[in-house]
């Protein structure tokens, strides 16, 4: 992976904070000597449940260019029913990473020429102490072990931020054993 | 001549009569008190002064009586339609001679 | 220091740091984070400021002319059918050479209804007598929030600080975050030549007739053509205004540029792509890869679109081939606006001197149409190549 510009690609649900997500990883990079970062949620609507997709573009260079994310090197998928409702891996490039919040084995998934990084952070996120359905933390744990591209502390810190005065401790434990508990194929 | 350096950019008028002109010479009709019936006069108390609150040429005075600059009051009967003792009658110009005009 | 936040919350920060007085807005797609957020700001304490929901965009600027003629800093922001609503009272607001700055977030006009961005919205408020700016990024959005409050407040008109809903709105990117303490140094309170006061009592904008007038005190005073061509006047002086308000900005805050256009590569190049806000940041990528073909081609972003920095623009174009204009709106019946403000600016200053470029039309992103850069930079390459069309050529129609 060209570590200069990397596009990353999240597919949510409305509510489900992809987008507090990649803005937290969006500040980890910029702190991190990306200069460029630029955040884009879907355009319109925002209704809560229905698919949603962040593009995240980071880059080492001011970005210039707002347009959509059409080959992502990274698709992270917060919930793994969107597979059946959205085309996840679409323009995703040969070797490119997906990321996937799953309760199933990780044999269970097969994607041709990609590499797949499966945790079930839904079960995760409780075991942290957070309400059921927060996954937005916890995957960013996952996403540094499938791509090491950051750093965890660095995350870590930015969720502790992010979430400081929205239990800060537990959004970041979460991360934590996502860290460890994800499984990456090589 | 000009406006050049006239000292506002904007229409601004200032409160005061004449601010539209000479408008005493357009009226019609005359605004009259009949003190019985004004609320000030009766009670010999500042109060009321609705008929100065609306004329729009503000040429009624806040007095006990009130008073009409005539030299700017156009004539337009607001201040008689306003009154809530109907103290206010608006009476023909042509009823007032010359000479009354002077006093 | 540097934060990562949307295009609206860096307008809503600006606001806040030039400690505007009073807020009166009506919410609408893509604007309505831009005010939720100024309310949360008033709400917590955090600025000091009167917010005045309202029931409608025209009550919104109506708001905003009272509180402007008692002199305080208003604001408001809207965005499409919301600032087509308003478009009587803006007018007054221009008329009555009021300081209040707008945000614009441009979004395409109904019908159809439409949420996404173009910028029929604000083009269509042309001719109204309002300063009109344009932003490209969120740095551009927060600096231009408050450099025109400065430039409003120093000429008397008001201002459109123009941004392009959701590309720029809701699209998150680091940008600076000037001190308090440095927009404090830049912007002095507002203090308005006349402010009403039932001490002073007067009749704003009330009749004002076809000639000039005695005034009370027995001055002459403007008739109404007086007072609309010092509108003018001071419009197309603001231009100098501009430069004043970027020279003081540099010294403060050590970022500064030219203050009426944003030129990229475009010293030695034959052709130049046009356009205002965001679609001109993405014009560098396809520069870039042209560039590497071995086109000369550059571009430039017109940031003051009025008053029309013509003299500059004509000068930047001087000796180029080709204009390629890009633009997210049209007059209708004709062509882009700013292709004919161009052209008669190319004309009104290059006509003697034998070489006049053609001017190229694009129409694209029309009600939020995906720009993809490809498309954007084949457009470009086939319009260095020779003049496509001499009506306005659709990027990305599917017809």
């Amino acid at each position: 992976m060209n570590k200069d510009f990397i596009e990353i690609r999240w597919h949510g649900r409305g509510g489900q904070g992809a987008i507090t997500a990649a803005k937290i990883v969006a500040g980890a990079a910029f702190i991190s000597g990306y200069e460029g970062v630029v955040m884009a949620p879907t355009f319109g609507t925002e209704r809560r449940g229905a698919p949603v997709m962040t593009s995240l573009k980071i880059s080492k260079k001011k970005i210039y260019d707002l347009s959509p994310i059409e080959i992502p090197d990274i698709v992270v998928v917060l919930d793994h029913l969107l597979l059946k409702e959205a085309d996840v891996t679409h323009g995703l490039k040969p070797g490119g990473i997906i990321v996937l919040n799953t309760p199933k084995p990780y044999e269970s998934y097969h994607f041709k020429d990609y590499r797949l990084a499966t945790a079930d952070i839904t079960a995760i996120s409780v075991e942290a102490g957070l309400p059921h359905g927060m996954v937005n933390t916890g995957i960013i744990g996952s996403l540094e072990r499938a791509t090491n591209l950051l750093g965890i502390d660095i995350l870590i810190k930015g969720i502790e931020e992010e979430f400081s005065t929205r239990k800060p401790g537990k959004n970041s434990l979460a991360a934590k054993i996502a860290f460890e508990r994800t499984v990456a194929g090589g | 001549m000009g406006t050049r350096n006239y000292r506002r950019k904007t229409s601004h008028s200032e409160h005061g009569p004449g601010d539209g002109g000479r408008t005493g010479s357009w009226r019609v009709e005359r605004p009259v008190f009949d003190q019985s019936l004004c609320i000030p006069c009766k009670r010999n108390k500042e109060t009321c002064f609705i008929c100065w609150l609306f004329c729009p040429e503000t040429v009624i005075s806040r007095t006990i009586p009130p008073k009409v600059d005539l030299e700017y009051c156009k004539g337009c009967g607001i201040c008689a339609e306003e009154c809530p003792t109907k103290a206010i009658t608006m009476v023909d110009e042509a009823k007032f001679s010359e000479e009354e005009d002077k006093e | 220091m540097h934060i990562i936040e949307n295009g609206n919350v860096a307008a809503a920060l600006g606001v806040k740091l030039c400690r505007a007085n009073v807020i009166a807005a009506y919410p609408i797609t893509p604007q309505t984070p831009l005010t939720e957020r100024l309310s949360e700001y008033v709400e917590s304490g955090e600025m000091k400021a009167e917010y005045i929901p309202v029931e409608s965009e025209h009550s919104a600027m109506a708001v905003c002319i009272a509180a402007s003629s008692a002199g305080a800093r208003a604001f408001t922001a809207t965005s499409a059918n919301g600032l087509l609503y308003m478009h009587e009272q803006i007018q007054w607001a221009s008329g009555a050479r009021l300081p209040i700055v707008m945000c614009v977030v441009n979004r395409a006009v109904g019908a159809p209804w439409n949420v996404w961005n173009d910028q029929q919205d604000s083009i269509s408020q042309r001719d109204i007598g309002w300063i009109q700016i344009y932003c490209s990024d969120h740095q551009q959005i927060i600096d231009t929030v408050i450099k025109a409050f400065w430039i409003a407040e120093k000429v008397s008109i008001p201002i459109m600080v123009c941004y392009d809903g959701y590309i720029l709105s809701h699209t998150y990117m680091p940008f600076d975050l000037p001190g308090q303490e440095e927009v404090d140094a830049f912007l002095p309170p507002f203090k308005p030549e006349y402010a009403l006061n039932p001490e002073t009592p007067a009749n704003l904008n009330t009749v004002t007739l076809p000639d000039v007038r005695l005034d009370v005190q027995g001055e002459l005073a403007h008739g109404y053509m007086e007072i609309r061509y010092l509108l003018q006047e001071e419009l197309r002086t603001t231009l100098n205004v501009a430069a004043e308000a970027e020279k003081r900005f540099a010294e403060i805050f050590g970022r500064g540029s030219d203050p009426y256009i944003e030129p990229y590569r475009c010293d030695d190049a034959d052709y130049v792509a046009v356009g205002l806000g965001s679609i001109t940041y993405q014009l560098r990528v396809c520069v870039d890869a042209l560039r590497k073909e071995g086109i000369k081609v550059g571009v430039m972003g017109v940031r003051f679109y009025r008053p029309f920095p013509d003299a500059a623009i004509a000068n930047a174009l001087k000796g180029k081939k080709g204009v390629i204009v890009f633009e997210k709106a049209l007059s209708y019946g004709y062509e882009g606006a700013l292709a004919s403000d161009l052209k008669s600016a190319l004309y009104e200053h290059l006509a003697g001197s034998g070489v006049l470029p053609f001017v190229q039309n694009f129409i694209l992103g029309i009600g939020g149409r995906e720009i993809r850069t490809d498309d954007l930079t084949q457009a470009l390459r086939t319009a260095t190549q020779g003049r496509v069309s001499t009506e306005p050529t659709w990027i990305g129609l599917k017809l």
